[in-house]
Parts: structure tokens; C-alpha cells; sequence
């Protein structure tokens, strides 16, 4: 059962390695004239007073809060399709009222403005 | 020893090979069409009518200069486009392109859901690139990617779920088997799945019109504006390996991967003499092309507008069509 991972792991290891490989070989052919300017950040030309990392939007991260939800229940679906043919009427109310619960989480969600962008 | 180990990797050099050299001509069929559809002819200059360019675009960027900005964090600035790219690579190890194990690397029983977890670790890419760049266009770029990439992911993935009922297995050779024994292609057993798999494939992928993480006129060049060189080639390389993998996705599911159209009538059957490879690679084109297509057609979204139509649309829609499926299913 787990022969089949073999290759994916071999894939891994050659991905990597390409990716490593081509920036050794482009780090020993690329030129290098280093200069002070040319290694800040850029911001069109006007020179950084503050630093990148400031606070951003609460809204990313209400974002993502919701992805992390809705990622797992989805996940949670997966068996359940591959199994459906077996568990037929009772799978299909099950899932109905897994899916009312999410449906309630989502409506609730929405009405809270958490999906408002502005 | 030759079985687990030095076919594989024979598959996975060809694989690799043939994603690599896919991406710098998808490059220039890109520009070849975006120029035709702006009534120019695209790059000319560079063998007969460009078509060299695919060659010397990458060996240009191998020997570009290569610059890690002062404030950056040197190891991250480097990690990331290589987290971009290996997933965008890896995915295709279990993409069958063809029937007998010579042309899929990795048969696995979760194929899908290999698929779907690897592509969402491209978003550590995306989002530590711009992160380490520490600038300020990179970071918003990255944060404004990571936020739309989960957002359209939440749909997609609930609509593969209807999909994979239809179906009734994970398996990818298991799926394209299944489109084989209904006798229709998937995309005519689920319209609404392959139209919303698809958009939502230009928006995981951030094109055009939903390239705002790229968005050249408020955000420069997006989260790779610091990067320059080889390391921003992969970045590019990560970007269009996985508008390929998105192709190969919507081929497979939807319409029939490997198989020639109408795979049950027996009138058809000289087809066949056109080997099953090179039926999936004519469909993937095909939806290359629309994704050039859709670039040189649509307007950009505004971010406010992205975000509602991924929450507010897509999601209800995900899943009044997993219900929808699920009856059908019972009562079929």
C-alpha cells in the first residue's frame, strides 16, 4: 500500500533538487555588482521612512479564520462521498444536517458582516 | 529495485522535463496571442516567427543579476519560491496522462486529495516571499494573494466533494473510469461544478480577472516585486506550472482526461490510432488557451468585488450543488 508513496517521495527529492540545482548553477553564472540603493526596497523611486512590516487589515485574518473552519468541515465530506454508495438515505440525512449546521455557521457569518469587505 | 526506483525516476525526469519546456512555450503562446488579439504580431525577432523565444527567455533570466535586498531575511527570501515551485511540480505524480502505469507516475487511492492538499501549500510561498521581502508592496501583495487563494479554495474543494460523489471514488484513473461506465463526460453530469472549478482555477492560479495580488498599477509587480533573477524565474515557473496542473484538473474530471470523445460508441473506435496521451495533452491545450483567452478579454476585479463573489456566490452555490448532487444520488 505504501509502495505506491515511493515515487511521490522520489518526485519530492527531484523537485528540490531542480530547484536548488538551477539556483546554484544561476548563482555561479550571474553577475554581481552590488550597490547600496539597488538593495533597498523599492517604493517607486521615494526612499523608505518606515518599516515594511507594519499592521495590516483585521480583515485578513477573519479571513482566514473562516478558511481554517470551512477547510475542515469540507474535509470531512471526502469520506463520506467515496462511501455514499454504501450508506445511501441515511449518509444523504446525515450529511443534510452536518451541512444545516455549516449553513447556520455560514448565515451567521454573513449577517455579522464578517464577509464584508469594507 | 528497477520497479520502485528507476522507472519512476525515468517518469519523473521526462515529467519534469516536459512541465519545464510546457511552461516556457505556454510563455510565448501567451504572448503570441495576447498579440494577435491586440492586432500585433508578438515576439518575431527570435528564430522563425519567435518561436526560439521559449529558449532564450530562460537562459536571459539564468544570467540575470540576482539581488537579495538588504532588510530581507536571507534564508526565507530564498525558501520561498522554492516552496512555490515543488508543489506546482509534485502535483502532476499523480495526474495519469494515459491508461497503463507507463504514464502515471504514482497510482494512489487518494488521488484527489493529494492533489488539493499539495496545491495549498503554494500559499506558504506566496505568502513568506512577500513577507521576507520586507517591502511594502510585497507584504500587501502576499497578504492579499494568501486571502484570496483560501477564500476561492473553500468553493473549489466543496465542488470536487459533488464530483467525487458522482464519481464515488478519490482515485484519478478511478475518475476518468467512472465518466467511461456513465458514458458522458462529467462536465455534462455537472455543468455547474466545471464552471465554478474553472473560475475558481483562474482566481487559486491568480490570473486575469482576478490577478489582484499582480495588480501592476497599485501593487508594482505583486509579492515577487523584490525578487529578480533566477529565483523570481521559479516564482514565474511555480505560476504557470500550476495554470498547467489547473488544465490538467478540469481535463480529467470533466472531460474525460485521457479518453477520445464518445469512448462507448464503436463507430468511432479509429480515434484510438490517435494514442491517449495525446488526446489529454490536445484537451489541456485547450484549456491553456482559454486561460490566455480570458486574460486578453476580461477586466480586472476590484478586491471588494473578489472577495464577495468568492464568499457570497461561489460557496453558496458549492453548496446547494453538493445537496442537489447528494439527492440525486439517493433517489437515482
Amino acid at each position: 500500500m505504501l509502495d505506491a508513496y515511493i515515487p511521490i517521495f522520489l518526485f519530492i527529492l527531484v523537485a528540490l533538487g531542480f530547484a536548488i540545482f538551477t539556483l546554484i548553477v544561476a548563482g555561479l553564472v550571474h553577475p554581481s555588482r552590488y550597490s547600496k540603493v539597488k538593495l533597498e526596497p523599492y517604493e517607486c523611486g521615494i526612499e523608505p521612512d518606515t518599516d515594511a512590516r507594519d499592521r495590516y487589515s483585521v480583515r485578513y485574518y477573519l479571513v482566514a479564520m473562516l478558511f481554517v473552519i470551512f477547510d475542515v468541515e469540507t474535509v470531512f465530506m471526502f469520506p463520506w462521498a467515496v462511501i455514499m454508495d454504501e450508506l445511501a438515505l441515511f449518509g444523504l440525512i446525515e450529511m443534510l444536517v452536518f451541512l444545516f449546521i455549516l449553513v447556520v455557521g455560514y448565515v451567521y457569518a454573513w449577517r455579522k458582516g464578517a464577509l464584508e469587505w469594507t | 529495485m528497477l520497479d520502485t526506483f528507476v522507472i519512476p525516476l525515468l517518469q519523473i525526469a521526462v515529467l519534469v522535463n516536459a512541465v519545464l519546456v510546457a511552461v516556457t512555450f505556454l510563455v510565448l503562446m501567451e504572448r503570441k496571442v495576447m498579440g494577435w488579439a491586440q492586432a500585433r504580431l508578438g515576439p518575431m525577432r527570435v528564430g522563425p516567427y519567435g518561436i526560439l523565444q521559449a529558449i532564450v527567455d530562460p537562459i536571459k533570466l539564468i544570467l540575470k543579476e540576482d539581488i537579495t535586498p538588504a532588510k530581507a531575511d536571507k534564508w526565507v527570501f530564498t525558501l520561498a519560491p522554492i516552496m512555490s515551485l515543488v508543489p506546482a511540480l509534485v502535483v502532476f505524480s499523480v495526474i495519469p496522462f494515459g491508461p497503463d502505469p507507463l504514464y502515471y507516475v504514482a497510482d494512489i487511492n487518494v488521488g484527489l486529495l493529494f492533489i488539493i492538499s499539495v496545491t495549498s501549500i503554494g500559499v506558504y510561498g506566496i505568502i513568506l516571499g512577500g513577507w521576507s521581502s520586507n517591502s511594502k508592496y510585497p507584504l500587501l501583495a502576499s497578504l492579499r494573494a494568501s486571502a484570496q487563494l483560501i477564500s476561492y479554495e473553500i468553493a473549489v474543494v466543496m465542488t470536487l466533494v459533488s464530483v467525487v460523489l458522482t464519481a464515488g471514488t478519490l482515485n484519478m484513473i478511478g475518475i476518468v473510469e467512472a465518466q467511461r461506465e456513465a458514458g458522458l463526460w462529467f462536465a455534462f453530469i455537472q455543468p455547474v461544478a466545471c464552471v465554478l472549478v474553472f473560475i475558481g482555477g483562474l482566481a487559486e492560479t491568480n490570473r486575469l480577472p482576478f490577478d489582484l495580488p499582480e495588480a501592476e498599477t497599485e501593487l508594482t509587480g505583486g509579492f515577487h516585486t523584490e525578487y529578480s533573477g533566477m529565483r523570481w524565474a521559479l516564482f514565474f515557473l511555480a505560476e504557470y506550472a500550476n495554470i498547467i496542473v489547473i488544465s490538467a484538473i478540469v481535463a480529467l474530471m470533466f472531460f474525460g482526461g485521457w479518453m477520445r470523445p464518445f469512448p462507448n460508441v464503436e463507430a468511432l473506435s479509429f480515434l484510438d490510432l490517435v494514442p491517449p496521451w495525446v488526446w489529454y495533452c490536445g484537451k489541456i491545450f485547450f484549456f491553456l488557451y482559454i486561460f490566455v483567452w480570458i486574460r486578453a478579454t476580461f477586466p480586472r476585479y476590484r478586491y471588494d468585488q473578489l472577495m464577495a463573489l468568492g464568499w457570497k456566490v461561489f460557496i453558496p452555490i458549492a453548496i446547494g450543488n453538493l445537496v442537489l448532487t447528494g439527492i440525486a444520488k439517493v433517489v437515482l
